[in-house]
């Protein structure tokens, strides 16, 4: 986390009606946790400290567990991400169909290796686990979408519609 | 075996197979409706008559782990679906939801009446969020319909369902890392006993049942327990979403009965290997089985017992297929590398053995490995997942069967394809 969460002390759901919602759903505060991180992050991109108190607070644990599960999941970004992530699978059905060569592709294409952001914020380029998918590998996901089966010409075509 | 009518994906390729419109069209909720008659024990015992076993991975008879559950509980008792896929190469559940979403929540109801629960959650993997938001929608066309929430069909009963994100942890397939993920926590397995059914969510009696299992139980209710029984071997019936992918022709999901060929299914069903290459291994229950060999592979039945007596496993049926093209010292460091990066972490042997592997691995494919290094990796595996000697069970070493994931398969690609690791170490050090 960079320093300048650390001085960012107020974070508020703009729906509260979803954050009601959700705790409507569970018997106990705390299994809202990762529901409330995924709205936070929704709005915020990534996950600040003023998140994680807000979260804490309402869930009536302490912040350093609500960090706990921050740092477990990798969906949860500490940081800020590119608007768009790239994320290659690269688990075994998806390496034995090029999933290596998109990988290296993207990284000549834009400069960034994986974990890295283009510097106009635009690309995240993440490698990630098997995705559920390997039927029509590679599998690349781009933010909430499944991109299946592309060869790295559609994938150019793809990423190049991307305004 | 060419009567086989498919069960669970009939109408998948129907357009709008996936509304509550087209599921009543084809009889569908007509099975809650017999349940809601039978008492909760009758419908165990049909369950329990069908001889269903689980689709998750441990292959568990559904009936009996119902079974298990108290029947005086003053606790709530929850139901929950594991709709976490992330074993590598499976890829079935995604398709259920996709297109037979209402078959899967008649699934939830039908289970939730049989042991007594009135709030079920389904849990989703995070990734999977346009199967979230369609999943949302189904629930709610239920709710409307009086499927869910108070007095299902005018009955006394009443079951609320609930969708919960995860987000981006293979552990929490696990199904009490799933239950810690649940409640908010990192999803850090727990030691059994006491089991899930006895004190699992909030330390309530709780069943966690797989997509694919679940979607089973309405034709179980509708057909009967024979109907289903007499599909494929004795001991583990049914219909069965078999997932092929790699290196063939046609991969994808394949539903036929339990106790197919596996020569079948990669070269009749998958249309053979990618530009008729050579067959080199398969993992025929996803990465945490261990690899056949292609002599091994072209003569097994995808049955619990059969694959348990070649020393590997059905567990999700996914079957991953390496031809002659693989390096099988790369395919193996790719599968080291997912279970080092999915360790939970809490058990030291998995943890730091993981970590371990990846280490040699590497350094055998850059070429500075040693004979030594060989021999080490079978002492990894085995404190990581115990002495693998079927007839001993396995030592527990772990919290979780996480650690017999990783040390199955790692240690069939050395043993099985020694000469290819052996092919890595730099002359000088063969001859030493
Ligand atoms: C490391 C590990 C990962 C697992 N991942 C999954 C999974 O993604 N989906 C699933 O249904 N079961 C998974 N399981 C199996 C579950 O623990 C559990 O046995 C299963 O969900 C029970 O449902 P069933 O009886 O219907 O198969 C996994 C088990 C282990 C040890
Ligand atoms: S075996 Fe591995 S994944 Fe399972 S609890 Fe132990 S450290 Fe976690
Ligand atoms: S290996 Fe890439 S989606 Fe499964």
């Amino acid at each position: 986390m960079s320093n300048k969460d650390i001085h960012e002390d107020s974070f508020q759901y703009t729906d509260s009606d979803k954050v009601e919602k959700i705790f409507s759903q569970y018997p106990d505060k705390r299994s809202a946790t990762l529901p409330l991180l995924h709205l936070a992050q929704t709005q915020g991109g990534y996950i600040t400290s003023a998140i994680i108190n807000t979260v804490a607070k309402l869930t009536e644990i302490h912040p350093a567990e609500v960090m706990d599960c921050v740092s477990f999941y990798t969906m949860f970004y500490s940081r800020q991400q590119g608007t768009y992530k790239l994320q290659v699978c690269q688990t075994l059905s998806c390496s034995l169909n090029g999933a290596d060569d998109i990988v290296d592709h993207i990284t000549q294409k834009y400069g960034t290796q994986p974990g890295e952001t283009t510097s106009d914020g635009k690309f995240t380029l993440l490698k990630v686990e098997c995705l559920g998918s390997c039927g029509t590998a590679p599998v690349i996901q781009i933010n909430d979408d499944y991109h299946e089966g592309l060869s790295i010409k559609e994938l150019d075509i793809l990423l190049d519609s991307i305004p | 075996m060419s009567t086989f009518e498919p069960v669970l994906t009939s109408n998948i390729t129907k357009e709008n197979s996936h509304t509550l419109d087209f599921y009543q069209s084809i009889g569908g909720y007509s099975a809650i409706k017999k349940v809601l008659s039978m008492s909760p024990l009758e419908v165990i015992d049909v369950v329990k008559a069908s001889n269903l076993r689980g689709r998750g991975g441990a292959g568990f008879p559904t009936g009996l782990k119902w079974s298990f559950v108290p029947k005086d509980s003053e606790k709530p008792i929850y139901l929950i679906n594991n709709a976490d896929e992330s074993e590598p190469g499976t890829f079935k559940d995604r398709l259920l939801m996709n297109k037979a979403p209402h078959q899967m929540l008649e699934g939830m109801i039908i289970a939730s009446y049989a042991i007594g629960c009135h709030t079920s959650f389904i849990y989703i993997r995070g990734e999977f969020y346009r199967e979230y938001m369609l999943l949302e929608k189904v629930v709610a066309e239920a709710y409307e319909n009086n499927l869910l929430g108070d007095n299902i069909l005018g009955s006394d009963y009443s079951l609320d369902v609930v969708i919960h994100r995860g987000a981006g942890a293979y552990i929490c397939g696990e199904e009490t890392g799933l239950i810690e993920s649940l409640e908010g926590k990192r999803g850090w397995p727990r030691i059994k006993p006491p089991f899930p059914a006895i004190e699992g969510y909030l330390q309530c009696p709780t069943v966690v049942n797989n997509v694919e299992t679940l979607s089973c139980l309405p034709h179980i209710i509708t057909r009967g327990a024979d109907w289903f029984q007499s599909i494929g071997p004795e001991k583990g019936p049914g219909p069965r979403l078999f997932c092929v992918s790699g290196r063939v022709k046609n991969p994808g999901v394949f539903e036929e009965p339990m106790g197919i060929d596996l020569k079948d299914l990669i070269f009749e069903k998958a249309g053979g290997i990618t530009n008729d290459n050579k067959l080199k291994a398969v993992f025929p229950g996803g990465s945490s089985s261990a690899i056949l060999t292609a002599a091994e592979a072209i003569d097994v039945k995808m049955d619990f017992e059969e694959l348990a007596k070649k020393k590997t496993m059905l567990g999700s049926a996914g079957v991953i297929v390496m031809d002659e093209t693989v390096d099988m010292v790369h395919a193996c460091l790719n599968i080291a590398r997912f279970y080092a990066h999915e360790s939970c972490g809490q058990c030291t042997p998995c943890r730091e053995g993981t970590t371990w592997l990846v280490k040699m691995l590497t350094r055998m494919v850059k070429g500075r490995g040693t004979l030594k290094d060989i021999n080490m990796l079978f002492e990894i595996t085995d404190n990581i997942g115990g002495l693998i000697d079927f007839s001993k069970g396995s030592y527990g070493k772990t919290i979780c069967p996480f650690g017999e994931a990783v040390a199955w398969p790692i240690r069939s690609f050395v043993e099985k394809f020694k000469d290819e690791f052996i092919k890595y170490l730099p002359q000088e050090k063969v001859a030493a």
